[in-house]
Parts: C-alpha cells; sequence; structure tokens
C-alpha cells in the first residue's frame, strides 16, 4: 500500500471504527440493566450454595470428623460420656453415647469449603441459605450450637425429642423375597 | 451587558410599581453604579448557573455510562433515578480535609483550582443563549473564547506543578502539549465559518444562519469542520479518549492527584463547565445557536448543547484511550492538514458560488 493511500485508509479505519463502537455502545444501553437492587430485591440462592453453617445438635454424635475435616479448625467440640441408663438416639435411630456440651464454630474463620458436612455420619450439620449474617462485634460470629444455646434461641424445643426405636415385635415381618428363576 | 442593563431597569420599574416603592430608590443610582449592581446579580446568576450544570451533567454521565454497561447508575438518593445523588456528592466534598501536601506549593497550589474554574466561567460570558440572553456580545466574541479557554491549560498546569508529585507533572505536562496542540484544528475549523459569517461576534454569527441555515450545511466542507472542531475539542477538554493528562490508570488522576474536597470538585466544576462551554460554541458556531423551528430561543440552544454533551459521554464511555504518540500523530498529521483543507475548500466554494449567484465575490472578506 502506498503512504498516500495508507494515510486515508488509517482516516477511514478511525472514522468507520468509531462509528461501530458506537453502535455497539448504543445497541447496550437498550438493554435491560441486570443490576439487583440488593436489600429491596434478591438473587435466588442456588441449590447446594454454601452459606452459614448449622448444627442440629440433638442428632450430634460427637464423633469430631467434622473438627478434624475443618482446613482452618474452626469448629471447637467437646464432648462428655453420657450415664448408661440414659437412652437418647438420633433422628437416624444411632444411639447417643455422648453428650456435646460445647459445640462452637467460628463463621469468621470458616472458608465454605462444605468438608465438614460432608464427614458428618448423621448429617446434623449442613449449610443453611442464611448468608446475611454480619454483626458488629467479632465474638458473636463464633455461633454456639450446644443444646441449652439452642434451646434459648428458640431453634429447639426445650424437651428432648423421643427417637427411641420401637419395638422390634411391632414390625410387620417382611416376607421373604421369591426366589429367582 | 447593552441590553441587560435597560431591562434590568425595565424590571425593577414594573417590580417598584407592582410590589414595593422602595425598589424605586435602585433607579435614582448613578448609571455607572447600577451598570455595575447589574454585573454584579448576572454574574452571580452565570455562577450559579455554573455551578447547578455539574451537577445534573455529572448525574447525567453516570446515568448513561450505567445504561451504556446494563446497570441501573445512581438510584436511591433523593427517591426518582437517585436525581439528588450529586447535591449529596457536593455536601461531602464540602465536608472533607482540605489537605495541602507538605511539599507543595501551597500559594500556587490554592490558586490553581480557582484559575480553572474562572477560566470555564469567562468563557460564558460570550455565550448566545437568545438574541438578548448574552452577558456580552463581544465583536471579538469567538477571539475571546479561544484565548480565555487557553487560560485553563495554565490552571492545570500550576495544579501539576504545585503539588510537587510526579505523576501530577507528567499530567500537567500532557495536559498541556495536549490543549496547545489541539487549540490550532480548533481555530482552523472555526475560520470557515468566520468568513461565511463575516464576524468574529458570536451573536452575529448565530444571526448569520437564521431559520435553519446552519453553517453546518452551508457547504460540503462545513460538516468536516464541524467533525473536527467537535474531535478537537474533546481534546480540549481532556475527555475520554483523549484524557491522558488524568489517566487514572497510569497516572492517578494526573494534575488533580494531590486535591481533596472542594479544591479538587473546583477541576470537577472546570471540566463539565468547560464541556457545555464547548458544546455551546459548536451549537453556536455550525447549529444555528438559538435558532430553530418553530419558536427560536434559548431552549433550541440549551437543546442542542444537552445532545452535543450527551454525545461527548457516548463518545467516551465507548471509547479507549489514546497514546501520546496517537494523540499527536491524528492533531497534527490527520486534523490540522484536514482543517486547512476545510478552511481553503469553505472559501472557495463561497467565492464560486457567490460568483455563479452574480454577488460581488470579494465582499465576504469585510462582512455584510
Amino acid at each position: 500500500m502506498s503512504p498516500l493511500r495508507r494515510y486515508f485508509r488509517n482516516l477511514w479505519d478511525g472514522l468507520y471504527t468509531v462509528l461501530v463502537g458506537m453502535k455497539v455502545t448504543w445497541k447496550n444501553s437498550l438493554l435491560k440493566p441486570i443490576t439487583v437492587q440488593y436489600p429491596r430485591e434478591r438473587m435466588e440462592i442456588p441449590e447446594g450454595s454454601r452459606n452459614q453453617l448449622y448444627c442440629n445438635i440433638d442428632d450430634c454424635t460427637g464423633c469430631l470428623a467434622c473438627e478434624r475435616a475443618c482446613p482452618v479448625a474452626c469448629i471447637w467440640i467437646t464432648t462428655s460420656r453420657r450415664p448408661a441408663e440414659e437412652e437418647v438416639y438420633t433422628s437416624t435411630g444411632v444411639r447417643l453415647k455422648l453428650a456435646v456440651p460445647k459445640f462452637d464454630i467460628d463463621m469468621s474463620l470458616c472458608c465454605y469449603c462444605n468438608l465438614c458436612t460432608e464427614v458428618c455420619p448423621t448429617e446434623c450439620l449442613v449449610m443453611t441459605a442464611d448468608h446475611e449474617f454480619a454483626v458488629y462485634d467479632r465474638g458473636d460470629l463464633i455461633y454456639r450450637f450446644d443444646r441449652p444455646w439452642q434451646v434459648q434461641k428458640g431453634i429447639l424445643p426445650p424437651a428432648l425429642p423421643d427417637y427411641r426405636p420401637k419395638p422390634k415385635a411391632e414390625q410387620p415381618k417382611t416376607e421373604p423375597a421369591p426366589a429367582a428363576g | 451587558m447593552d441590553r441587560i442593563v435597560p431591562a434590568a431597569r425595565d424590571l425593577i420599574a414594573w417590580l417598584a410599581e407592582q410590589l414595593w416603592s422602595g425598589f424605586g430608590v435602585l433607579l435614582k443610582m448613578p448609571d455607572e453604579l447600577f451598570a455595575l449592581l447589574v454585573m454584579v446579580v448576572v454574574g452571580s446568576l452565570m455562577l450559579v448557573f455554573l455551578s447547578l450544570l455539574p451537577l445534573f451533567f455529572v448525574w447525567l454521565e453516570r446515568k448513561l455510562s450505567a445504561r451504556i454497561q446494563s446497570r441501573l447508575g445512581p438510584m436511591e438518593v433523593g427517591g426518582f433515578h437517585g436525581w439528588l445523588q450529586t447535591v449529596a456528592d457536593t455536601v461531602k466534598l464540602l465536608l472533607k480535609e482540605d489537605l495541602i501536601p507538605a511539599g507543595a506549593d501551597a500559594r500556587l497550589f490554592k490558586l490553581a483550582p480557582m484559575l480553572a474554574v474562572m477560566a470555564s466561567l469567562a468563557a460564558f460570558v460570550v455565550l448566545p443563549f437568545s438574541d438578548w440572553l448574552i452577558v456580552a456580545d463581544l465583536n471579538v466574541g469567538l477571539l475571546y473564547f479561544i484565548g480565555v479557554g487557553s487560560i485553563g491549560v495554565v490552571g492545570i498546569l500550576m495544579a501539576g506543578w504545585s503539588s510537587n508529585n510526579k505523576y501530577s507533572l507528567l499530567g500537567a505536562m500532557r495536559s498541556a502539549a495536549q490543549i496547545i496542540s489541539y487549540e490550532i484544528p480548533v481555530i482552523l475549523s472555526l475560520m470557515p465559518a468566520v468568513m461565511l459569517a463575516g464576524t468574529l461576534s458570536t451573536q452575529g454569527i448565530v444571526q448569520a444562519q437564521s431559520g435553519i441555515k446552519w453553517f453546518v450545511i452551508a457547504n460540503p466542507f462545513m460538516p468536516l469542520a464541524f467533525l473536527i472542531f467537535f474531535i478537537a475539542s474533546l481534546a480540549e477538554l481532556n475527555r475520554t479518549p483523549f484524557d491522558i493528562p488524568e489517566a487514572e490508570s497510569e497516572l492517578v488522576a494526573g494534575f488533580h492527584t494531590e486535591y481533596s474536597g472542594l479544591r479538587w470538585s473546583f477541576f470537577f466544576m472546570a471540566e463539565y463547565a468547560n464541556m457545555f462551554v464547548s458544546a455551546a460554541i459548536a451549537t453556536t458556531v455550525f447549529l444555528g445557536g438559538w435558532h430553530g423551528p418553530f419558536a427560536a430561543g434559548p431552549l433550541w440552544f440549551l437543546l442542542k448543547c444537552f445532545l452535543l454533551v450527551v454525545l461527548m459521554m457516548w463518545l467516551r464511555w465507548t471509547l479507549p484511550r489514546l497514546r501520546v504518540d496517537q494523540l499527536m500523530s491524528l492533531c497534527w498529521k490527520y486534523l490540522v492538514p484536514a482543517s486547512l483543507v476545510c478552511l481553503f475548500g469553505a472559501g472557495t466554494w463561497y467565492l464560486v458560488v457567490n460568483r455563479l449567484r452574480g454577488g460581488a465575490a470579494g465582499t465576504f472578506w469585510f462582512g455584510s
């Protein structure tokens, strides 16, 4: 390309590309804004999203699997042996041998990796949809899930639920499956 | 001024008749004192206009840029689409600490923003809002506009120098180089219109475009002149795509890095007021000023300015920033030769067409 031709080519390209760009921005300005006006509008929380942890302490066996799984060590659990005559079961029918007087999770340390809920044998530790738990005091981010605290907050009823398994005799006997063939 | 003073006199006489005879005292003043009083009042009104204008334009720019990026922009303050947002921002700026860096040249540092605002305020003097609404119809109006427009660069250079900061100084130097270079295409692209009108007075130029005889369509070279003026005035305003003096991403805002609070907002105010002034000059010289269909008047003038300002904002949110060498090559290799071609072409066209129509060819040099 001769220099003269390149000069005019540049001139034309400059003008033309500006117009192309303006067309793009014009088209964009006609689109519907995608802003969500947060406190007034909310986006739907996706299924399986990882937010605040909750532990249903009545189902907790005190196995410490979550405490060990936690990569940032934000779960603190202490357990104590229940008296032999106390018969407490989880909702899944596991007999509880340990009581859990302390089950603290520091949500300011939590990295939302979901490892603790995956190892939980009774699935009592779960991620909830609640993601708005800002507080003024950092200490308030230590969530206590022990039973008295949850009762005080009105999360759990004061009375222990009765998950004792029904006597075996009452269960209807299942017919043995017919042999194939 | 020569039409505003009698108008003010009539207004005060009417007020004295209708409201309170005490206003009559004002009419008994000596003429010079009365003119001075009117000047002070007009000056204050201009200052109010200059302060309210950026409030609106900043809000508008934020809304436009938001829409271009599929956002909403300010929505909260004031209820309807955040119309009070910029007022709230101004209050915030007023309450901010007035910082002066320890190493700065304090006197120059304080003077610079005032100079920048003064330059843009001074240009308002020659803007013809309507056939009577003009502060002073100077017979060298356009020359005056070009002159005071160049004072702004002194303010910017002063700000960059006195901040004692390498980024500020770099920004100010770039700004000075840019504004001085782009003065030339600005002036050269205004000249064809001056030749057509035969006068430098802004009011005279507008009157030469009565009806829809706008200079932008007066001959085939004028749209090009308008385009050159528009591009070059964008560069004079330091706006994107020519915002290398205040490039946030490389110079940390350039010459106003060290400014805070009200002094910073002065620069901001000057920028947005300059935008309006440039749009107003383009309107006056190329788009027929306050002339328009149905009813000529300030509304047409403001509408045209508004549309040009929106165009500037649209361009800003479309184009990326130029490099320094690209900026200079655009000015010296493209805009200056093109504006010379415009000047020559428009003059030749005028002569030839005049000759064909049987008019006296040489008369337009001296006006009608």
